[in-house]
């Protein structure tokens, strides 16, 4: 989803993530409509917001615990795998309060790979992210889409995956 | 890859806000202290008088503990609402209400319970007799639960409002009438040597009442306060 | 029964339209009956053995009470049609019955206070209903407040219906803790607002305000959802064609 700031991008999120509910209209996945059962719905997806997500008084494997918690069982080598993943495996006990911006986006993208949701919907993900980090958003993201899964992504620009051309959306302001 | 079930996911609701009561112990002390500073208003505005101090104990005890578990309430949705993590908890796919049910139960531990444990010294400093300090425990402990249950609506309410702790008042005091009533009343009726049975399973009732009500409304509010 | 009527209805320009075709039936009565009640009343039904002239303010008193109450569940359920739903008009009705409500109580708590005067000797009294009219004022200012406090209007609507609806599940629950808490501390049943027992004659000029109060707030609330829709409805484009007609 393509669009310039105040194109609507982050509100139509919300809306197909059902935090918000549509004037008019619905949202429908293969057919069904989403709020029949918001909260089998809610279970389908993994959501990246604006902000990251997570409390900065906990540590960063304590945060993913919890939140990845809710929707499966996690055990803490997938945790650490996954902070490995982004190169960050030092944070693991390390108050979020303490982590960089970039770090912190890191630990929020751990999330939504260890979410095992087929569907990623990331608002700005790149947000934070230093070269380094963008290159391990963009692996996980293309594995992702390689086992099958779906990311709906906005961005200002087409993220670059390897091995994956994106559908675009454009959004006019 | 297993599904977490509600209730292991209410568990981890409920352990991570006793942790995170932990590390800012500060914060929920605040309820505590505050509920011994209105109890001490009374002495000083009406009289040292133990006799005359009995009287009003009851009332006293309860419309302190009333102010201090509203302060209390405003740290139940704030800061999770602050920093997202409420967000993620709305889109968990676990049912919602049941969530606030652990996110209330946990308050309540952090804050009412402190409370009622603390009650017995502070109601003996005002003159209640010995044999009374275990009703005064009972009612206020039903109380702050019946308080945590209401109040956790209207903090549903007014999350991110500004001068949000002064329309929460409004909003739950009126709601938290009755139960200040039987309350009182129960701890009167100890002071007096009477059984205070009647008031009690009322007051018992109406946490029942509250607990099974409140959490559908608690879950309707944080979605409509989230958009 | 076919639903396009009810989504009809429910539409802002058909509303504006319907009730102010309907504000001239409730107003012309309301007043009619207003008159005739008064009249009654004060002049014509005879004075109460106990009380004297005193208990008339009953027939104000009286109706402002149920009127206070009855408003407060129109509220709840117009919430909750409009939560349920979703329809924006009963939000509006919601929105427009909730100061009217809160007047009726604070004429009921007025003129409370006015009975009290002569009968006990005292401005205000915590009698069980009286007190149980305070807290309803309460309720009604938290609802209000609520919504005043929110600028989405979405958002301020279904919170407040949401607020609404909990007040009235807790209505019953309120009124009898008052009136039992009342009872332990009242022995003195003339400090009590005693409805007088009333004979036939006492009584037609009560249920004639009754009614006249019941349509006095249909009237009300018709002119007050009118200026509702028309806050709400102000960019809409069926809004200039109507003003022009």
């Amino acid at each position: 989803m393509l669009g310039p700031n105040g194109s609507g991008k982050t509100t139509l999120l919300r809306v197909i993530a059902g935090l918000l509910l549509p004037e008019a209209g619905q949202v429908a996945c293969n057919g069904r409509d989403t709020r029949a059962d918001r909260d089998a719905w809610s279970a389908a997806f993994s959501y990246l917001a604006h902000s990251d997500g997570l409390k900065p008084e906990l540590t960063a494997g304590e945060n993913l615990a919890f939140e990845v918690g809710l929707r499966r069982r996690v055990s803490q080598a997938e945790v650490d795998g996954a902070l490995g993943d982004l190169g960050i495996a030092h944070a693991r006990n390390q108050l979020v309060a303490t982590l960089s911006a970039g770090q912190c986006r890191r630990v929020a993208f751990a999330r939504i790979m260890l979410s095992g949701a087929p569907l990623w919907i990331l608002d700005e993900p790149y947000t934070n992210l230093d070269r380094d980090g963008s290159v391990f958003a963009s692996a996980i993201i293309g594995r992702h889409l390689d086992a099958g899964g779906t990311a709906l992504i906005a961005a200002h620009q087409p993220p670059a995956i390897p091995g994956h051309r994106p559908r675009n959306l454009e959004l006019a302001a | 890859m297993s599904r977490t079930t509600t209730l292991s996911a209410a568990l981890l609701v409920y352990r991570r806000d006793l942790l995170l009561a932990q590390r800012h112990w500060g914060q929920v002390a605040q309820p505590l202290v505050f509920f011994v500073m209105v109890a001490t208003l009374f002495p000083l505005a009406l009289s040292p008088e133990l006799s005359e101090l009995r009287r009003i104990a009851s009332g006293v005890l309860w419309v302190a503990a009333l102010l201090a578990s509203l302060l209390g309430l405003e740290l139940l949705f704030r800061s999770d609402h602050a920093d997202g993590t409420l967000e993620q908890m709305l889109l968990s796919g676990q049912p919602l209400s049941v969530l606030a049910l652990a996110k209330g139960f946990a308050h309540w531990t952090a804050c009412g319970l402190p409370l009622v444990l603390f009650s017995p010294f502070v109601a003996g400093a005002i003159g209640v007799p010995l044999d009374s300090l275990g009703t005064v425990m009972v009612s206020l402990a039903l109380g702050t639960g019946i308080l945590s249950a209401i109040g956790a609506i209207g903090s549903a309410l007014t999350l991110g409002l500004r001068r949000g702790s002064l329309l929460l008042g409004l909003l739950v005091l009126p709601l938290a009438m009755p139960a200040l009533i039987f309350g009182a009343r129960a701890i009167d009726l100890s002071i007096q040597g009477d059984s205070a049975r009647g008031p009690l399973l009322l007051l018992a009732a109406m946490l029942v009442l509250a607990v099974t009500l409140a959490p559908p409304a608690i879950a309707a509010a944080l979605r409509i306060s989230a958009e | 029964m076919s639903w396009v009527w009810f989504h009809k209805l429910a539409s802002p320009p058909h509303a504006y339209r319907i009730a102010g075709r309907l504000l001239p039936w409730f107003a012309w009565p309301a007043g009619i009956l207003l008159a005739v009640g008064l009249v009654g009343g004060l002049a014509l039904a005879p004075a109460d053995y106990l009380q004297g002239d005193a208990f008339r303010i009953v027939y104000v008193h009286a109706p402002g009470a149920w009127l206070s109450m009855s408003v407060y569940g129109t509220m709840a359920v117009a919430a909750a049609i409009g939560l349920i739903w979703r329809i924006k008009l009963a939000h509006a009705v919601a929105a427009a019955a909730a100061p009217i409500g809160a007047s009726f109580t604070v004429l009921a708590l007025a003129t409370g206070a006015i009975w009290g005067k002569p009968t006990w000797g005292t401005w205000w009294v915590w009698d069980a209903r009286l007190t149980s009219e305070l807290i309803l004022l309460f309720l009604y200012a938290g609802v209000m407040a609520l919504r005043g406090s929110i600028d989405d209007r979405d958002r301020a609507d279904r919170a407040s219906a949401v607020l609404a609806i909990v007040g009235v599940v807790n209505l019953p629950i309120i009124h009898y803790s008052v009136y039992w808490w009342n009872t332990l501390h009242q022995p003195s049943t003339l400090t009590r607002i005693a409805k007088p027992s009333m004979a036939g004659d006492m009584l037609w000029p009560l249920l004639v305000m009754l009614l006249a109060f019941t349509l006095f707030f249909g009237a009300v609330l018709l002119v007050r959802l009118r200026a509702e829709i028309l806050q709400r409805e102000r960019n809409a484009g069926w809004l200039r064609t109507e003003l022009t007609r």
